[in-house]
Order: structure tokens, then C-alpha cells, then sequence
């Protein structure tokens, strides 16, 4: 444990020394709650709500797509990593480090949704609430770090970056992030619950308001965890096979 | 007591045979020089070594122990390749993150004052020279204070001062008792450090000795002469053609001069001399094995 929270450290510390990384997951979401969010719904406290905690889901899936699919191909170009498994340690603490990073900075990048929805929007949230959205996002954070995981595992670094790109985004509009929770086009309805970004903001609407997530949804994210878990775990076994057997 | 040890150790990369039945034993106490071209295997015999792969066939122990357990590595220090080094950590928090790693490491200070990299503790890695980042890589290996250290092509591509540098910090661990295996293609670096070489070729233990021993196991001379045509010479295990010379690599000097003579050939300026470990080397490691081919004149390579 003490060494994860080392392998933690160092991998923060070697994220934030290059923070255009950091920006990259928060640009986008807070620059989407500036100019959808604040002039549309900011004036309503429901649907400013609602705005929010689906930016901050869009916040939580591209950070975990982008530093697990990026990161680990990256770090799997680098000589340094066969070396750290060299060290008298397992893989164990490497990972649990990674993922206690990811966590850090997943939290930090929705930061800026965040403080924008308290200074430019009347959005609220009861401390209760609050407390149960920080859990509910560790929670579909879950998701999204296996997605990136096994894009990071399973291919090279530049054939990861453009597939985290192309992943991302039709996952964010087709699971109605980009959009109020019922005010979708027809075919992001259509297509929505069946997209593990729509099962993740139910949740996250849940924890916020008084929606009733939408049993497909919910049933669909469970399944989108196996089966990513499923796929994470055989990149990675492979790319072990490859490396280290 | 023996802290490293491969019996018959075989291991495949898909159809290629990288290494064919190695034995070797590293003893505590030793300086052992793996030598061998580039392909030969020895990062291959490395890597089983500190568990980063699995033997298709035979086994691999380190301290006694299987090397995938990390128990079985507390001991040992292994060099990262210096191209590797997390760019945008500095030099200090390197040393500490792999420190963080051994239950007595060496004080950092200590350690980038042994390698001359004091002033540079604040440095990222990304900023540092070559020579620098190479020095900073073979310090990784000693910071557990280990009993045995596999350094893997240590100076490759440093400047002789570096090397220099470098191999006084290598000499100065075995002195206090540590165990040294490191691999080189650099025979001057073999001949400097080790006392003990081992080479390999093609997956295979070729020879197994003392620097000394190797040399005269080999035994190849070089007969270098001016002349036409030659006709077939016995032992001759590598013809160079350098401008008007023509050097001859043989196993058996003194007959090779006899029968030049007696062919009735004309030659001038005739030297012989001994040749470099590395020549040694080359001839051992050239297929078809210890120097009984009889290479015609017109396969000439010259380096």
C-alpha cells in the first residue's frame, strides 16, 4: 500500500509537470458549461443541475478515456517500465498507483465544471447530495478507466490517442450529455441507454435531483463494465504475454 | 555461494532460438564479462535473470529463487536503458522512487555524489547530456545496495571520460565485495573490468574463462602480408583486405608461413602479430565455429 501511494505520487507528479494534459480533460467540459450551460439553463436550478452533473460525467469519462488509454500506451513505449518491474515489487503496486492517480486527476479536471456552475449558474446541490456525487463518480469512473485501459493496453500510443479521440465524443452526444435529460433528438433517445454514458449520468442525476434512472440504463452500464473489464483484462494479459513471458 | 544461474536455459521468440541451453553460473564475489555482438543473446540471458521473461526451457535462479518472485530481487540492481528515464521527473525524485522500493537504500546524496551527479539533483532527466542520463541509470543499480548488480552494455556510446568515470564505480563495488555480471560488445571494457568472460554467440555459451585464457584458447594470430593471389592457407579463419595488404586471421601461424612459403607465392613486408580480443572474439563467434574453415581470399570483410 505504501508503495502504491509512491508509484501514486510519481505518476501525478509526472502528469503535472506537463499540464497541458490536465487541460485537455477539463477544457472541453467547462468550455461546454460556458457556452451551453451558463446562457441556456442558468437561470434554472433544476436544469442547471442536471447540465452539471452531465458535464461533470463528460468531465469523468474523457479524463479516464484520455491518461488510461494515452498513458499506459505511452508508458508502454518506455524502457523505464520493464525496469520498474525489475524493482523488488509486484505489478500490483505500479497499478493501484495508476489508479489512484487517475482518480486525483479525474477529480481535479471537473473542478472547473464545478466552480463554474456555483459562480455563473443558480444550480444547487444539498451537502448530502454533494457527498453522494463525489462516491457516484468514483463510481463511473469505473467505466471509463477500463475503456481506457483497454485502448491503452491494446494498441500503440498513437493508434491510442486517435481512438480515445474518436471514442469520446460520440459517446458523450449519443448518451445525451450534450443535451437536457428530455430535451434529446429522437435517434440520441433511441440510442442512449444502450451507451454507458447514459446509465453513468442517470446516476449521476440521481445523486443530484429526483431522477429515477431508467432500469435499461443502469442494467446496460453494469454490462458495459463486464464486459470492458473483460476486454481490459485481455489486452492486458496480452500485451504481458508479449512484453514479459 | 552462487547468486545467479541459468541451467540450460533455452528461449524462444516465436521461430527464432535466442538462447540454446545456457549454463552459467555467477558466484558471489565475481566480476564476469558477458561478451558477444549484438543479437547474440545477452540481453535475452539478462532478462530471464531478473524475471522480466520465462524460460521456454531450463531454469533461472537468482539468490537461490525463482526471479519472477520480487523477494528473490531485493539483492539485486539492474540498469534502466537511459533513453527510458521518465523525462520530466528530476534526478533526485528518481533515485528516491526506486529507493522507495529496498528497506536500506543508499541516501541520495551519497549515492549522486559516488556518481558524479550531485549538481544535477535538481535537474529533470529530460535535460540531462547523455553521458549524464547513463550515469544516472547504472546509479539506479546500487541504490538497494545490492549484492549483485547485471549492468546491460554499462558505457555504450559514452565518451572515454565517462567510461572512465563509470568503471571506477563498478571496480569500487566489487572491491567492497559486490558481484558484478554486466554484458558489453566493448572487449576493452570486457578485458578492463572482468576478470572472468563469458561468450556468447548465437544463443549459445561459445566460451567460458579468463580474459587471459580466452585469448590463448583462440589463439589466432594475424599474418599480414603484400601479395597476388594466395592459395588456400591452413587455419585461416578471416582474410581482410586493407588497400595492398591482405591480413590473414589463423589459428596455426607457424604452418600457415610454412606453407605460404612453400607454395612458391611471391609476398613482401610479412608481419605477424597477435591479435585483439575482439579479433578472438570474432573469429569464435563467426559461424562455423573454431576457426577450421578455410575462408578463400575473395571473402574478404573488412572492417
Amino acid at each position: 500500500m505504501r508503495l502504491a501511494l509512491v508509484h501514486a505520487r510519481y505518476q501525478l507528479l509526472q502528469t503535472l509537470r506537463i499540464p497541458v494534459a490536465v487541460f485537455g480533460s477539463a477544457f472541453f467540459p467547462a468550455v461546454a458549461m460556458l457556452f451551453f450551460v451558463v446562457p441556456f439553463a442558468g437561470d434554472d436550478p433544476t436544469g442547471a443541475t442536471y447540465a452539471t452533473a452531465a458535464m461533470v460525467t463528460f468531465a469523468v469519462m474523457s479524463a479516464n478515456i484520455f491518461q488510461y488509454g494515452v498513458g499506459v500506451a505511452e508508458d508502454r513505449d518506455q524502457p523505464w517500465n520493464p525496469y520498474t518491474r525489475t524493482l523488488p515489487a509486484g505489478a500490483a503496486p505500479a497499478f493501484a498507483g495508476r489508479v489512484l492517480a487517475g482518480l486525483a486527476l479525474t477529480f481535479l479536471s471537473l473542478l472547473p465544471v464545478v466552480v463554474i456552475a456555483a459562480l455563473f449558474t443558480d444550480a444547487r446541490i444539498s451537502p448530502g447530495a454533494f457527498v453522494l456525487a463525489v462516491v457516484v463518480v468514483g463510481l463511473i469512473s469505473v467505466p471509463f478507466t477500463l475503456m481506457g485501459l483497454a485502448i491503452g493496453y491494446a494498441l500503440p500510443s498513437k493508434a491510442a490517442i486517435v481512438v480515445a479521440q474518436i471514442v469520446f465524443f460520440p459517446l458523450a452526444f449519443g448518451g445525451g450529455l450534450l443535451s437536457a435529460p428530455d430535451a434529446a433528438p429522437a435517434f440520441v433517445r433511441a440510442i442512449a441507454p444502450y451507451l454507458p454514458t447514459r446509465g453513468a449520468v442517470e446516476l449521476m442525476w440521481a445523486a443530484v435531483g429526483d431522477w429515477r434512472p431508467a432500469p435499461v440504463s443502469v442494467v446496460m452500464l453494469g454490462v458495459w463494465v463486464v464486459a470492458l473489464a473483460a476486454l481490459a483484462g485481455w489486452a492486458y494479459r496480452r500485451d504481458e504475454g508479449r512484453r514479459f513471458r | 555461494m552462487i547468486l545467479a544461474r541459468a541451467d540450460q536455459a533455452t528461449r524462444r521468440y516465436g521461430d527464432v532460438l535466442a538462447l540454446d541451453r545456457v549454463d552459467l553460473d555467477v558466484r558471489a564475489g565475481e566480476l564476469v564479462g558477458l561478451l558477444g555482438p549484438n543479437g547474440a543473446g545477452k540481453s535475452t540471458l539478462l532478462n530471464l535473470l531478473v524475471g522480466l521473461r520465462r524460460p521456454t526451457a531450463g531454469r533461472v535462479e537468482l539468490f537461490g529463487g525463482d526471479p519472477r518472485d520480487p523477494a528473490h530481487r531485493l539483492q539485486v540492481g539492474v540498469t534502466p536503458q537511459e533513453t527510458g528515464l521518465p523525462a520530466t521527473l528530476r534526478v533526485g525524485e528518481v533515485v528516491d522512487f526506486v529507493a522507495a522500493h529496498y528497506p536500506d537504500p543508499v541516501p541520495r546524496g551519497e549515492l549522486l555524489d559516488r556518481f558524479g551527479l550531485t549538481d544535477q539533483a535538481r535537474r529533470q532527466t529530460g535535460g540531462l547530456s547523455g553521458g549524464q542520463r547513463r550515469r544516472l541509470a547504472v546509479a539506479l543499480a546500487f541504490v538497494g545496495r545490492p549484492r549483485l548488480v547485471l549492468l546491460d552494455e554499462p558505457t555504450t556510446g559514452l565518451d572515454v571520460e565517462a567510461r572512465h568515470t563509470l568503471w571506477e564505480a563498478i571496480r569500487g563495488f566489487h572491491a567492497d565485495g559486490g558481484t558484478v555480471l554486466l554484458s558489453s560488445h566493448y572487449l576493452e571494457e570486457v578485458e578492463a573490468l572482468a576478470h572472468r568472460v563469458v561468450v556468447i554467440g548465437q544463443g549459445r555459451v561459445l566460451a567460458d574463462d579468463t580474459t587471459a585464457a580466452i585469448r590463448s584458447v583462440v589463439g589466432v594470430r594475424r599474418v599480414s602480408l603484400v601479395a597476388g593471389d594466395l592459395p588456400d592457407l591452413p587455419g585461416v579463419v578471416r582474410v581482410e583486405q586493407v588497400d595492398d595488404r591482405t591480413h590473414l586471421l589463423t589459428t596455426d601461424a607457424d604452418r600457415l608461413v610454412r606453407e605460404l612459403v612453400a607454395s612458391g607465392v611471391s609476398f613482401r613486408d610479412l608481419e605477424v602479430r597477435p591479435t585483439s580480443l575482439e579479433e578472438a572474439f570474432l573469429a569464435i563467434t563467426a559461424p562455423g565455429g573454431q576457426g577450421t574453415v578455410t575462408v578463400p581470399g575473395q571473402q574478404a570483410t573488412a572492417a
